[in-house]
């Protein structure tokens, strides 16, 4: 028996729920090399800008417990040369692609709307908050809900309404779940979650911060508890939004966890540093987890972990239901 | 390509590991230059990074091997170090872009500092079998610390030795004999492997003799596949453009002169996109 992996983000469905997260795909040919990315169920682009972008200095990364941190600072091609080279390559082999966007103001935001509402191959449009607020002593959008909210409904009223627009949400705030409320009363379709914490090593030979930029994204299983954490306090509040559960995905089985807590599609990131195959591995694994527990379909496993303490599952398992008189 | 790989034997050499692996696919597709990646710790471990290595020698023999040298320089190569015959490592490669041949028999001179001497053995080997005329140039900080000169000695038409504290040949850098090999050897093009400073000072004694250097460079990298982004150099593209480019996917070798050596390490204010040329936020 196969388990029917298709999800819903918001209304365009995908295949399977595992998509790259945002940043770790590059332009998606990297990972072509390796597999057919028609096998993944989305694939996430780089946070695009308005202007090419050289990003931070090296040293960029640093590995710690369980973890990394890296500071790459956005690097990537602005929009024009993504609509010129990478995303018709995307749409041209017909790939499902989510396509993250970043900005300093409100009007770059607006503005890298207005230019991909009309490209084709655009499945759905993530709006990374976890970007400096110029206009606002460079403080981080996701971190309030008004520069989010305001972000996000500039976002949607311009981007096509077939289009799903996605808040991407940060961790590190004081409360994620008013953050994601906030996002969702804007017009937000739907929230991934969640960006890299704020981190920082320091190497004890050169006797300094191992990063040039200092502080830097911490990623990778460390911070799947963070994961985890986020998706279910924000489901549990607004459980009709589709989330993206992304932190710290290694295995099927973290997947599994984002799941049960209430994501509908899960993002695989810093695990693809460590195997090229990880999204298909972790889709197998998860199908496979499904299938062991008598699920036929991982929708009947989204935000499952939530149901009451003592109640049955709200699915009939395949051995029980033969044993049923 | 992702490869189980069966370790076949390890040794040391001087200061250095080597790890003989089998891993059919990575050793066929092989040419000098590439790299592999390994992840290390085993299962589930906590180190999310891959380790990227060069390889020294590619083998036929069960079905091919690669040899990959290295130094214990924290956990990862560590772990690497206590692997024993028949474990298991996880590999990926072919990587990156391999060193240009000449299209004629030439006279090249290859100069290799520390460990960085390995991956110019198959590069010897493979312009042998074009008819090029091969010279080494190895160093190191001291005797135990230059790798290859044997195996050097043997192939090469002449093979010159420097160390730091004199306890192998010339005392001083590699840079300090390379002037003289060129002038002997009457050399068309140097190849080079080795730490940033070493690479800097060798393309520039390339550039007073008016001679290519290609350099295959030593940058730490999370991925080696070029999707983490975080292992770019400054590199002057064909269009007199500088551009931060990812060391695993558009190098490890660079023509010499295109390498901006000195700002290694910084966004230089004219690379393409560079800070106060636009969008001045960052995440």
């Amino acid at each position: 028996m196969s388990v029917d992996m298709r999800t819903f983000l918001a209304h365009v469905e995908l295949a399977n729920p595992i998509t790259t997260a945002a940043g770790c795909a590059s332009s998606g040919r990297e990972l072509a090399q390796f597999f057919d990315l028609h096998r993944l169920g989305a694939l996430t682009t780089r946070s695009i800008t308005m202007a090419p972008r050289a990003g931070r200095p090296t040293p960029r990364m640093a590995e710690t417990p369980s973890g990394m941190l890296n500071a790459v600072g956005l690097q990537g091609p602005g929009i024009e040369a993504f609509l010129e080279r990478e995303l018709p390559w995307l749409a041209q082999r017909g790939i499902k692609t989510i396509v993250s966007i970043g900005g300093g103001t409100v009007a770059e935001y607006s503005e890298l709307a207005r230019r991909l509402a009309d490209a084709p191959g655009v499945t759905a449009l993530e709006v990374n908050l976890s970007c400096p607020n110029i206009e606002d002593r460079g403080r981080i959008f996701a971190r309030e809900g008004s520069a989010a909210a305001e972000v996000i409904a500039s976002v949607r009223s311009i981007m096509r309404y077939d289009v799903p627009v996605v808040a991407k949400l940060a961790p590190d705030v004081a409360d994620i779940v008013s953050v994601a409320r906030a996002c969702v009363d804007a017009g937000a379709d739907a929230l991934s979650m969640i960006n890299n914490p704020l981190g920082m090593a320091i190497d004890t030979e050169a006797l300094r911060p191992s990063l040039a930029a200092v502080t830097g994204g911490l990623s990778g299983p460390a911070i799947l508890p963070l994961a985890v954490r986020c998706v279910w306090q924000v489901h549990a509040a607004l459980p009709g939004v589709p989330l993206i559960g992304i932190g710290g995905v290694m295995s099927g089985r973290d997947a599994f966890q984002l799941v049960l807590a209430g994501a509908c599609v899960v993002g695989v990131g810093t695990a693809l540093f460590h195997d090229p195959y990880a999204c298909l591995r972790i889709e197998r694994e998860l199908e496979d987890l499904l299938r062991a527990r008598g699920f036929q379909r991982l929708a009947d496993a989204v935000g499952l972990a939530h149901r009451p303490p003592g109640s049955a599952p709200r699915h009939l398992l395949v051995d029980t239901e033969e044993s049923a008189p | 390509m992702q490869v189980t790989g069966t370790v076949l034997t390890t040794r040391r050499v001087d200061a250095y590991h080597a790890l003989t692996v089998v891993a059919p696919g990575i050793a066929e597709r092989f040419r000098p230059g590439h790299f592999v990646s390994v992840a290390v710790g085993g299962g589930h471990t906590s180190m999310v990074t891959r380790r990227a290595f060069s390889v020294h020698d590619v083998k036929s023999d069960y079905g091919g091997t690669v040899e990959l040298v290295f130094t214990v320089r924290g956990r990862g190569t560590a772990w690497l170090a206590e692997r024993r015959a028949r474990d298991t490592l996880d590999l990926v490669g072919p990587l990156g872009r391999p060193f240009p041949l000449p299209r004629d028999p030439a006279h090249c001179v290859l100069v290799g500092a520390e460990y960085g001497s390995a991956v110019l053995f198959p590069l010897a080997d493979a312009l042998l079998a074009r008819g090029c005329r091969v010279d080494f140039v190895l160093g190191g900080a001291g005797a135990e610390r230059v790798f290859g000169a044997m195996r050097a000695r043997r192939i090469a038409e002449t093979t010159t030795l420097t160390t730091e504290d004199g306890s192998l040949g010339l005392r001083g850098r590699v840079t300090d004999a390379l002037p003289s090999v060129i002038a002997d050897t009457r050399a068309d093009a140097v190849y080079a492997c080795g730490p940033m400073e070493t690479l800097r000072a060798v393309t520039a004694v390339g550039m007073e003799f008016d001679i290519p250097v290609q350099v295959a460079v030593e940058e730490r990298m999370a991925c080696g596949i070029g999707v983490c982004m975080t292992c770019v150099i400054p590199v002057i593209g064909e269009d007199g453009a500088t551009r931060m480019v990812r060391a695993c996917a558009e190098g490890p070798v660079f023509r010499g002169e295109r390498v901006r050596f000195e700002d290694v390490g910084t966004i230089p204010f004219d690379a393409l996109g560079a800070p106060g040329g636009g969008a001045r936020h960052v995440s």
